[in-house]
Parts: structure tokens; sequence; C-alpha cells
């Protein structure tokens, strides 16, 4: 058959990927909700920032041939004392605290949002794993995940960090930190996706598709990774972005105990705990400027997870 | 209900032990026990020596019972920071953490009852809206910048409230130190209570309006309203009283997280509790207070788990005969 014959395809009858989306509930319920867009703007805005920070950012606050002591502690610039090149003032090192907190949010997102992926991987592998064989290694990974379920993630965060530094103790803290602390996000942090997976696996595994491609011979694991995983994995998304927002919050609690990221490469959380400790000088910016940052963040990211899984849960529409 | 009681019980102790084998893996090998005790120029000999008389040298099993043994008599070793027995140390510090928990549940139940009747009951008024959008903020930002936030404004702005510390205490008893007593120690009392207290209030405040707002719909509220029944008595006598035991349980259960995000609280407030002891522990990795404090705080969280279920199938005999049937 030539391609002269053949009818070209019209628009209305085969739409693209792209028509699809402008046409589903997704985006109208999005267009819908203007607080929504308001958080997925807010969001979009500090991703960008995060992301170019080295090229947004004014200074580099980490070239110490660019930092001045002499600088430290300068308000903001609208109040009395401040300085046109410093919008949020300086901290105590004399950094510029607009750039200190676009490098901050940097590494705050990096470390939350690696933390959350290895806290995805570990889940939705135990998960498939629990729910695809079934048996004792079920019942033993879902104990386990009961287990953890009992205590708040903090508390099992803040004990792998202290194991994991007893453990690399030799090994300088600067260079250990940021995988330190996506370790204990990571492990904190896998039962939900386990327990999510593990559920749907359950109702994959007896479907036909999944009979049929066992009877065709096919070794476990693949049918786990091409066939079931595709279909468990939506609800792991929304879990996904809302525990980006518990990540980043846990990441900052960390820092700011000082047992997270050390001064010399501050997340959000060691700027906020670098600014407490001048709470009582008066010099309130050093806090409050990436305090604020830090709750805009987390609230933009939870408001977008809540309308998200409203969005995808047929139920609620 | 007897073989319910024993299997549950057969769980919470497997949940211990594994807990314990946790702790004891920590203590263990987690940094050597023994080069903690002695410094470079001691005599190989004499580490010899010590190890042997920590029994560090029998096999890892009989190890691991003797941890239990002495776990279960409260003996969790030495601290290597203070030189102290770790028992004491958090014994002198529990009546901080304890007093601080027990007001902020205090302040989250008598706070966020009432303002989730409240938002239930006048769902539509402008209040109500700004209680449940403060409510969503109150859930998103961290535990460290509700406290930094309150000391910025009642310390260091109006002077009204203490930023850290407990204050004048009382000593009560051998070992038990309240700061109940003195007009300082409640002043202390007051930010860190809210603080902690602040998520589990927004917490309940949720829970509470949604449980009234189901219960205001069952027919035995439309039976009471068309009876001739006040609203007052209708809302209260019948509506919230049903409410409750769901909102209790919650609370109850919330318990030991308190404890457990008491370590945050304990760090901006510079409270002397056993969080913060904790926190210098994990910063200084101070393994056996890391693993006393993990198995107190297990715990706690297994026998309160346990009674909660125990009460729910003493008061509920259908979930009695579902979970027996399993």
């Amino acid at each position: 058959m030539s391609m002269t014959t053949r009818p070209p395809a019209s628009p209305e009858k085969i739409p693209t990927r792209w028509e699809r989306f402008l046409d589903s509930d997704i985006l109208a319920s999005f267009l819908r909700s203007k607080v929504t867009m308001v958080a997925a703007f807010v969001v979009l805005l500090l991703f960008i920032g995060a992301a170019f920070s080295p090229w947004i950012a004014p200074t580099n606050p980490f070239d110490p041939a660019s930092v001045f002591l002499a600088d430290a502690n300068i308000p903001p610039a609208w109040q009395q004392g401040g300085e046109a090149r410093f919008i949020f003032g300086t901290d105590d090192q004399g950094r510029d605290l607009y750039s200190a907190i676009l490098y901050g949010l940097r590494v705050s997102l990096v470390v939350g949002g690696l933390g959350v992926i290895l806290a995805a991987s570990i889940g939705i592998t135990l998960g498939l794993l629990a729910g695809y064989l079934g048996g004792r290694v079920d019942s033993l990974i879902m104990r386990i995940a009961d287990v953890q379920l009992t205590f708040p993630a903090i508390l099992i965060a803040l004990l792998i960090d202290g194991v994991v530094r007893g453990i690399f103790k030799s090994a300088s803290r600067e260079d250990t930190a940021i995988y330190v602390l996506v370790i204990s996000i990571g492990l904190s942090f896998w039962v939900q996706y386990a327990r999510t997976v593990r559920g749907s696996t359950l109702v994959e595994r007896n479907k036909d598709y999944v009979q049929a491609a066992r009877l065709v011979g096919l070794p476990a694991p693949l049918i786990m990774l091409r066939h079931v995983l595709p279909n468990v994995i939506g609800p792991v998304l929304v879990i996904l972005t809302i525990n980006l927002a518990l990540a980043v919050i846990t990441e900052a609690t960390l820092s700011f105990l000082g047992v997270g990221l050390p001064p010399t490469q501050p997340s959000l959380g060691t700027l906020i705990s670098i600014g407490n400790r001048y709470l009582f000088s008066g010099d309130w910016w050093i806090v409050a400027f990436p305090g604020v940052t830090l709750a805009i963040l987390v609230l933009a990211v939870n408001l977008l997870g809540d309308w998200l899984r409203d969005a995808l849960n047929p139920r609620l529409r | 209900m007897l073989a319910f009681i024993l299997r549950r019980l057969f769980q919470s102790l497997l949940v211990m032990l594994s807990v314990a084998l946790i702790a004891f893996a920590m203590f263990r090998f987690v940094g050597d026990p023994v080069n903690q005790l002695v410094s470079l120029d001691t005599p190989q000999a004499q580490v010899e020596q010590i190890r042997r008389s920590l029994g560090l040298d029998d096999p890892v099993i009989v190890q691991f019972f003797r941890y239990i043994y002495n776990a279960a008599r409260l003996e969790f070793g030495v601290s290597y920071q203070f030189r102290l027995p770790v028992i004491s140390l958090l014994g002198d510090r529990a009546p901080a953490t304890l007093e601080l928990a027990f007001m902020s549940a205090l302040f989250s139940l008598l706070v966020g009852i009432p303002m989730g009747v409240y938002t239930a009951l006048k769902r539509d008024s402008w209040l109500a809206k700004i209680l449940q959008a403060v409510s969503l903020i109150g859930i998103s930002l961290p535990t460290f910048l509700i406290g930094i936030l309150l000391i910025y404004l009642f310390s260091v702005t109006l002077g009204l409230l203490p930023s850290f510390g407990r204050g004048e205490v009382v000593k009560i008893g051998n070992w038990w130190t309240t700061g109940l007593l003195t007009v300082s120690g409640l002043k202390a009392l007051i930010l860190p209570s809210i603080t902690l207290g602040l998520f589990q209030m927004t917490l309940i405040m949720r829970l509470v309006r949604a449980e009234m707002l189901e219960v205001l719909r069952a027919d035995y509220i439309k039976f009471a309203r068309a009876r001739g029944l006040r609203t007052r008595t209708v809302n209260f006598g019948h509506a919230l009283k049903n409410t409750l035991v769901p909102v209790i349980t919650i609370a109850g259960l919330q318990l030991g997280s308190i404890i457990a995000f008491a370590i945050i609280t304990e760090t901006v407030f510079q409270w002397p509790g056993m969080g913060l002891l904790f926190l210098r522990a994990v910063q200084n990795v101070d393994i056996p207070i890391m693993a006393a404090y993990l198995m107190l705080i297990s715990f706690l969280f297994v026998s309160i788990n346990l009674i909660v279920d125990l009460l729910y199938a003493a008061v509920d005999p259908r979930l009695r005969a579902t979970i027996g049937a399993h």
C-alpha cells in the first residue's frame, strides 16, 4: 500500500499526546484552581532559582575572594544602614544573603530530591518483591515496614545519621555530609512507597496479562519490571511530590540540629541555624529570609501535592 | 480474648527484640567500645584485659543476650562523652521532657478540640476559613521555624517570656524535678509547649472537624433535632461526645511522637531534657546513649500501641472477633 492511497490522519481523529493533554481532566482541574496555579508558579520559580543559582546570584557566597568579613551583618537594603548590593543583607561572614539563599535552595532541593528518589527506589523494589513473591518474603518485608512505621521519620533519620557518621568517622565531615543526609532520608521514607506498590502489585499479579507473561516463561524479575511496574507506578508519583516537601523539611531540621550540612556548604536549614544565633542581637534578617523561603517552598509543594492527589483520584472528582 | 491478648503480647515482644538487636548492633559494631575507654598509650595487655572484663570476646549471641538482660535491668552502659552511667543521665533529664510533653498534649487538646468543633459548626464563617488556612500553614511549617518565630515575637521583641531553659525548678522526692510550681518555671514552659503542641493541635482540629461533620449527618442527630432538643444539647451532648473516642485514641498514639519531636523543640529552647541529650549523643556519636534512647522510646511506642489495641478490643467485641480470626 502506498502512502497516497491512505487518507491523511486528521488531527480530530487521532489526537497527539499534546492535544490529549490539553483535553484532559487534569489540566482542567489545574486551570480551575487558582491556588494550585499560584503554587505551581512559585515552585517553578524556586526550581529555576535553584537550578541557575550560579548565574542568577549576584555573588558567589562560597568564593573566599569575593566575601569580606567587613561586610558582615549588614541589614537588608531598605533598612537603615543597608546597602543596595545586598538586597536581603549579609550574614555573619559577610556573605550576600540573597545569593546564599539561592545556593542553599539548590542544596536543599538536591538533597531532598535525591533522598526521595532513594526512598522511592528502595520502597518500589521491596514493594514489588513483597507483592509479587508473597509468602515469607512478603511477611518479612511488611513486618519491618510495620515496625519502622511506628517511629517518626525524623527520629529514624537522626539515628541513621549518627550511625552512618560513626561508620564514616575517618572521612572528613564536609565530604560525606550530603551522602549521610541522602541515606538517612532514603531509609526513613521508603515504607509508604513499599506499602502502596505492594497493594497494587497484589491486584495486578492475578490479572490475565501477568498470567500470560508467566505462561510464556518470562523470568520473574522481567515480569515485575516490564509488566507490573508500569501499572503500579501512578500513585507513587503523588507520594513522591508530597514526600519532597517532607524530605526538604527533614533535611532542614537535621541541618538546623547541627547534624546535617556544615556551614561551608549551607542548605536553607544551615542558614537558619546560623541566623538563629544572631536573633538576640537584633539581626533578624539572617534567620528570616531563609526561613520564609523554606516555608514558601514547603507550602507550595504541599499544595501542589494535595491537588495532584485529588486530581488523580477519580473517586474525589 | 485470651488468645488475642497473648498474640498481641507476643508481637510486641518480637518488635522489642528486633529493636534490641538494632541497638545491640549499634552498640557493638559502630565504634569499638574499648577504644573509648582507653587512651593511646594504654599497654596492649591492659586493653585486652578491659576487653575481657567487658565480655567482648564472648560469642556475639552471648553478648546479645547479656545486652538484653542488662537492658531489662535498665543498665545501658557508660556514656562515652560524660563517663557516667547512661541510665542516670537519662533519668536526670526525664522529668523535663515528660513535663514538656504533658503540657503540649494538654495544649493541643484544649485548643484543638474547640477549634475543630467551631470550624465544623460554623463551616462558612470567615473565622472558620481563617482557622482552616492557618492549620494548613501549621502543618507545613517545620517545628524549629515555629519555635524561632515564637522566640522572636515573645522573647526578643516583646520581652515577655524566657527563650531558653526551664526557669526555677523544685525538687520533689528523690529524682523528680518540676517547673510547674514556680512562676518562672511555668513561664518557661509556655513557648516550648506551644511549639511542640502546634502540629498535634492542627491534627486534632482537622480530625475533630472531619468527625463532627460526619456525625452531624447521622440519623440519631436528625432524630434528636426532630425531638426538639436544644441545638446546644444536640451539638455538645450528642455529637461531640461521639467524636471524642477516635480523637482520644489518636491523641494517645501521638503521645509517643510528641516525645520524639521534643528533640527539635528542646534544641530550639535549650530545654534540658532527654531529647537534647540524645541530640548531643548523635552529634558526638555517643552510641550507648543513642542505643538506650532508642530502646526507651521503642518501649514507650510499643506499650502505647499495645494498650490502645487492648482497650479497643475490650470496648468493641466486633474488632475482637475479626482480629482473633486472623
